[in-house]
């Protein structure tokens, strides 16, 4: 039972903290660019603005269209709650693996999608191409970067994959910066930041995630950002989980789920810093340098596949 | 440091070198690529090193310290004049695009792996494990040669399969005689100053560095005869 409310907060924590991380990049990418920006709390102030707001709809729309802010949420949240982020041996975890995961992730796409594409306007189709293009490469380069790190763990299950880094001796694994590299980049491309998408960008011929929610309003566009906002969340949780999970807690003691969740803010706190610093120093590519992008990074991670093979199974 | 760090390290910067390989074949730019097979000279003499370490070879040392000078240095600079002065640092003209070669790439190295595997079985070295990456990487050298049109970059993966095939001779034999990779170095230093005069001359009769048409020029010539 514990274990389960455990579980349950974990998800509201990351469901919670989602609008504060996306405020915090903002936060740091106005003070890199001399601005003051809106503060930590402003995605927040957003959200609630918008649930407020009366719901516009086109003539057009269909029932896809209005279904599929739940399901994109829904689905979303699903995939928040299988990551562990501060409770190794959670009950969710246990059950879904990691390629379950990719899978609500495509579900939780497959409706964005539709919905650019329901209502017939040129901006949601383009959208919706665009954004089926690039994860058609980006999912097999995500899963191929988890699959070396199941390699060693024999297990596609999270709560193994982090138990058995865990408990790994300290040696120099160059597969495991393969796969990282390789999965830094598909993060970044996922969650539609600078390099591949602008995220604070309205009115751009290239623009992916925000051309198919443009027909949004209300309470609609605010269960599609913050999915979105999720979704990052999520993504730094998994790169956290995989690569970094040192100080996870494997009992539920409360010193040591206390000190995890410290560790998971502090660890969090870095890479959100890092991507603003990113984000702030990148431009963004042309549209057509973005496949070649993501085939870099599915490149990586194949390679990554390879040295554990010929570096780290024979020795 | 004990054995199996030093193994560890040895099989990282083996990787590393994999890496480079395949960032030298995806660079769009000629300065970049440049960049890259410096990057890959500095790696070479890092990897005598700490072979040198591992092994207690004092000769290596000396030769880590020939490879850091010429190919991470002297070799980069005469190029970087070389395309500084015939102004070809624009853009690596592939013929193929590029998801196509690293492909191709990938199948390269992955072919390399499966042959190297039962020689590496019987080795006890220290750096037994490189050998595949350094046969992977002096084919993905010849890629980069057989993907370019233009004469310099075919040269720069000239170089680039030189490299993998010290880092081979590194991996193999724990370094070679010190007279034998002198006189490696001073080859391969003439072969870049005579490299370098070819590409005037070739700039002066032809007027362009791209190999197809140095063949239509060549053909037409014969028509005209």
């Amino acid at each position: 039972m514990n274990a389960f409310l455990i579980q349950f907060l974990q998800a509201v924590l990351l469901i919670v903290l989602a609008p504060l991380a996306a405020g915090f990049v903002a936060t740091c990418k106005a003070r890199l660019q001399n601005r003051r920006g809106g503060g930590v709390m402003q995605p927040w102030r957003n959200l609630r603005k918008l649930i407020a707001k009366e719901v516009v709809m086109a003539e057009h729309a269909s029932w896809i269209f209005r279904f599929a802010p739940y399901v994109v949420f829904t689905a979303t949240v699903m995939a928040a709650s299988c990551v562990p982020a501060v409770l190794v041996n959670t009950p969710l975890s246990l059950t879904a693996d990691v390629i379950a995961l990719v899978a609500l992730l495509a579900l939780a796409r497959f409706f964005l999608a539709l919905a650019g594409m329901d209502i017939g306007t040129a901006f949601g189709g383009m959208g919706a191409s665009r954004e089926m293009t690039f994860s058609a490469l980006a999912e097999p380069a995500m899963l191929m970067s988890v699959f070396v790190l199941s390699l060693s763990a024999h297990s596609t299950n999270l709560t193994t994959m982090i138990n058995h880094a865990l408990n790994a001796p300290l040696v120099l694994q160059p597969s495991l910066a393969f796969a990282l590299a390789a999965m830094v980049m598909i993060a970044i491309a996922e969650n539609g930041r600078i390099p591949i998408d602008n995220p604070t960008t309205h009115l751009e011929l290239t623009m992916i995630h925000e051309a198919m929610i443009l027909e949004y309003s209300g309470r609609h566009l605010a269960l599609m950002e913050w999915a979105a906002m999720i979704k990052l969340l999520l993504f730094a949780t998994l790169l956290i989980d995989l690569f970094l999970p040192w100080g996870m807690a494997t009992d539920a003691g409360i010193l040591a789920l206390t000190l995890a969740l410290a560790l998971w803010v502090a660890k969090l706190f870095g890479l959100l810093l890092m991507l603003a610093l990113a984000e702030t120093g990148l431009a963004k590519m042309r549209l057509f340098e973005a496949p070649e992008y993501l085939s870099g990074a599915f490149v990586i991670a194949f390679l990554g596949l390879l040295t554990h093979y010929m570096l780290e199974v024979g020795a | 440091m004990s054995g199996a760090f030093l193994q560890q390290l040895v099989d990282s910067l083996a990787a590393l070198m994999l890496l480079v390989s395949f960032a030298l074949l995806a660079q769009h730019r000629m300065l970049s690529v440049l960049n890259w097979f410096a990057a890959q000279g500095v790696l070479l003499a890092v990897t005598a090193v700490v072979v040198a370490y591992g092994t207690d070879n004092h000769e290596l040392y000396i030769s880590a310290v020939m490879t850091f000078l010429l190919k991470g240095l002297l070799l980069p600079w005469l190029l970087w004049r070389v395309i500084k002065e015939l102004h070809v640092h624009r853009e690596v003209e592939p013929l193929m695009n590029m998801p196509l070669t690293m492909l191709i790439a990938l199948a390269v190295t992955l072919f390399s792996f499966h042959i190297i595997q039962p020689i590496e079985k019987i080795s006890e070295l220290l750096t037994r494990d490189s050998m595949a990456i350094a046969t992977a990487c002096v084919l993905l050298g010849m890629l980069m040669m057989i993907t370019r049109r233009k004469a310099i970059t075919q040269v720069i993966g000239f170089l680039a399969v030189e490299n993998a095939l010290f880092f081979a001779a590194i991996g193999s034999t724990n370094g070679m005689p010190l007279v034998v990779e002198i006189g490696i170095a001073f080859d391969v230093l003439i072969a870049a100053l005579i490299f370098g005069l070819f590409f005037f001359q070739i700039r002066e009769t032809f007027d362009s560095l791209e190999v197809d048409i140095m063949q239509s020029h060549l053909i037409q010539e014969d028509e005209n005869e």
